[in-house]
């Protein structure tokens, strides 16, 4: 209950912060507007193909637009010494991360409900599978996504060209997270195949990676 | 909170040394601080007071030698009976006082440490001569009402060895006295306190002990002379 | 050092040249593929190699993060053992990749597909590169500690990569020709590949050993002119 508690602290703290300040999510949002935008000239969306293609975009776009937002979460503690304060607090370390997770989570999904209504609009996009699959397809895989990402960059963060570090060890270690959505929104939005492997894979992957971080992070955060 | 610890030594280093690459930030320091007293270390830049306060906090760990805080030369133990100050004034630019205090209120309640083992916000902020109502956010505060939000985080948790470093550098005359007044309480409590600072005038009156670092090493630990100290 | 490369140099140099009569005159030349089908004595050993040394890897960092507190001495070995292992995984993953490009070129007529074994082992390639780079951008203590941290993600994620790779795969077939390249090899070919094998495998341990030691130098060399300069300044103090 404590934990629980402890977690909420974190976060509701988070969530003011951000709301105070707006530095992850404006650019978070523009930044993965104008990747829409481009991706748009750069595969004309009119064809027939782009159905096939726009689980990737949507994806690919999300991707950096998340790298973006996860080195604010942690440059934030860094100001001022806060992470010192972090460190030397008696309540379990894990428990921040968690919340973190909590937070990067909220910012992504809240650009994904912005996002999302124009991407359909865009590419014109209608999907012929089971759409209601996509309401479990864009949870776990933002899920995938920020929990990996959320420790990195507080793997990352003491260390030097931080802002560059981050996707150089993020993407190569999510390339099956990133393959698991791709395929499985393609999937929905073609109808073609059956996304029900992808989205067990993605499940897999959270809770084996959520697990991990919550084990190691520790070890991070104590990592002089 | 039940750290009255069964030790007449709050601090005790053996052969304490911290390397970085190699550079020696400390060298072999052996000294012992007793509980109840306050130390005033001094110091020129780099002679290694900062990364002394933050070997006790436990932030690093030292290279060689053993390092006991309240008795426990485990790391990390007893951190929740340690409070430590840097110039950094360890809060969220965006909250008010009352919000980082709130926040961190919640970090250190825990099962075993219970809220009444905390003062309340609204107390230590009244210690510390801020009003408790402001809703300014701390980014918008003076460095001097800054240090002082700072210093009522740290107390909050009712911290038997404080460490500050420097925490009177660039803070107003007002701020300074309201900081050393809430200091002596603490003294007069029998806490431990280890302080360094760039002002020695300032921080005399408060002082048991003037210990003096130099290149990486305590050159000479003193009881303090000055007349003051033994009225304050 | 001396000894390693003593004894290691001739075992591994002696096995090596076995395994190039073998590879290049004994073995027979293959029917459909010729001559360049020789290349394939070089690119499965590496192959194997770049397998076998991620597992030294993730142990010794797995030794490293149990013992870094309690034992830095024997932790410090570890760390040591597992960057040699890496540095040593992403030699032989890049060979693998560049003869089995070489080789898929004249063969398949591309340079690349995304087939699910060469998939993954570019996977694999990405993540020691990623290891080795964290390796050089973080600076002091918490170089070793993060990078253990990374290599026990890579243990988990490389299997999961293979599995994605290959469900992906077997969704969409490849065009490419024919199975592994393992399948259906005359066993008179075996010879060759057996000598390869064990030269490059004699040739991979000693490199680790080597980098190991020089590893083990740099932190002694290190540690050494740390404590000097402790003893020099403390007498300069008094």
């Amino acid at each position: 209950m404590t934990y629980v508690r402890i977690v909420w602290a974190h976060l509701a703290k988070d969530l003011r912060l951000e709301w105070r300040s707006k530095d992850a999510i404006n650019g978070m949002l523009f930044f993965s507007l104008l990747v829409v935008v481009l991706f748009s000239f750069a595969f004309d969306p009119t064809m027939a193909v782009s159905r096939q293609i726009s689980g990737g975009i949507l994806w690919v776009a999300l991707l950096f637009a998340s790298v973006t937002a996860l080195n604010q979460t942690w440059t934030r503690e860094l100001r001022h010494q806060v992470l010192d304060a972090q460190r030397m607090a008696p309540s379990p370390a894990s428990a921040l991360f968690l919340s973190k997770v909590l937070a990067n989570f909220l910012f992504v999904s809240m650009i994904q409900i912005v996002l999302g209504p124009l991407f359909i609009v865009f590419y014109n996009l209608r999907a012929i599978g089971q759409g209601w699959l996509m309401l479990l397809v864009l949870p776990l895989g933002t899920l995938a996504l920020v929990v990996n990402g959320t420790f990195f960059a507080a793997l990352s963060l003491r260390t030097r060209n931080r802002e560059m570090l981050l996707p150089l060890i993020l993407f190569p270690v999510s390339v099956p997270a990133l393959l698991a959505m791709v395929q499985s929104t393609t999937a929905i939005l073609t109808g073609e195949s059956d996304p029900g492997l992808w989205i067990r894979m993605l499940g897999g992957y959270d809770v084996i990676f959520l697990t991990l971080c919550l084990l190691l992070f520790e070890t991070i955060l104590g990592a002089e | 909170m039940s750290s009255v610890v069964n030790t007449t030594h709050a601090v005790q280093l053996h052969e304490v040394s911290k390397l970085y690459g190699s550079f020696a930030a400390l060298r072999k320091v052996t000294a012992e601080f007793a509980v109840g007293k306050c130390y005033v270390i001094l110091g020129q830049n780099g002679a290694g007071k900062s990364t002394l306060l933050r070997l006790i906090a436990g932030l690093i760990r030292p290279s060689f030698g053993i390092c006991s805080i309240l008795g426990s030369a485990e790391a990390g133990t007893m951190r929740h009976s340690i409070g430590y100050l840097s110039h950094a004034s360890m809060l969220y630019d965006e909250l008010t006082a009352m919000e980082n205090l709130r926040y961190s209120a919640r970090l250190y309640e825990d099962n075993s440490h219970s809220t009444t083992s905390l003062w309340q916000p609204e107390q230590v902020l009244a210690m510390v001569g801020l009003d408790a109502r402001l809703d300014r956010p701390v980014g918008k505060f003076s460095q001097g009402m800054r240090q002082r939000a700072a210093l009522a985080r740290v107390l909050m948790a009712k911290p038997e060895l404080l460490l500050l470093d420097e925490p009177f550098s660039n803070v107003d005359l007002a701020s300074s006295a309201q900081m050393l007044r809430v200091l002596a309480e603490l003294r007069a409590a029998r806490k431990t306190i280890l302080l360094t600072t760039h002002q020695p005038e300032l921080a005399r009156p408060i002082a048991d002990f003037i210990c003096t670092m130099h290149e990486g090493q305590i050159v000479s630990l003193e009881p303090a002379q000055s007349p003051e100290g033994r009225s304050a | 050092m001396k000894k390693t490369l003593l004894i290691g140099l001739p075992i591994s140099l002696a096995l090596l040249a076995m395994g190039f009569y073998q590879a290049m005159y004994v073995a027979p030349t293959e029917a459909t593929m010729g001559n360049i089908q020789r290349i394939f004595y070089y690119h499965f050993p590496s192959a194997i190699m770049a397998l076998l040394f991620p597992y030294v890897n993730f142990a010794a960092s797995l030794v490293f993060l149990a013992t870094r507190r309690s034992n830095p001495l024997r932790a410090q070995a570890a760390d040591a053992l597992a960057l040699a292992s890496a540095e040593m995984t992403l030699i032989f993953c890049s060979i693998g990749l560049a003869t089995g490009m070489l080789w898929a070129r004249p063969v398949w007529g591309i340079w690349w597909t995304w087939d699910e074994r060469l998939t993954s082992f570019l996977m694999l390639w990405l993540i020691y590169v990623s290891y080795l780079l964290l390796r050089r951008f973080t600076a002091g203590g918490q170089t070793q500690t993060l990078a253990a941290v990374l290599s026990v993600f890579a243990a988990i994620d490389v299997p999961i990569v293979y599995m994605s790779i290959r469900w992906w795969r077997t969704q969409h077939p490849s065009p490419v020709i024919g199975g592994g390249p393992n399948s259906g090899l005359d066993p008179s070919m075996w010879p060759a590949v057996w000598w390869n094998l064990a030269g490059w495998f004699v040739w991979g341990v000693m490199l680790v050993i080597l980098r190991y030691k020089l590893e083990r130098k740099r932190q002694w060399t290190e540690q050494e002119s740390a404590l000097q300069a402790l003893e020099a300044s403390l007498e300069t103090a008094r």
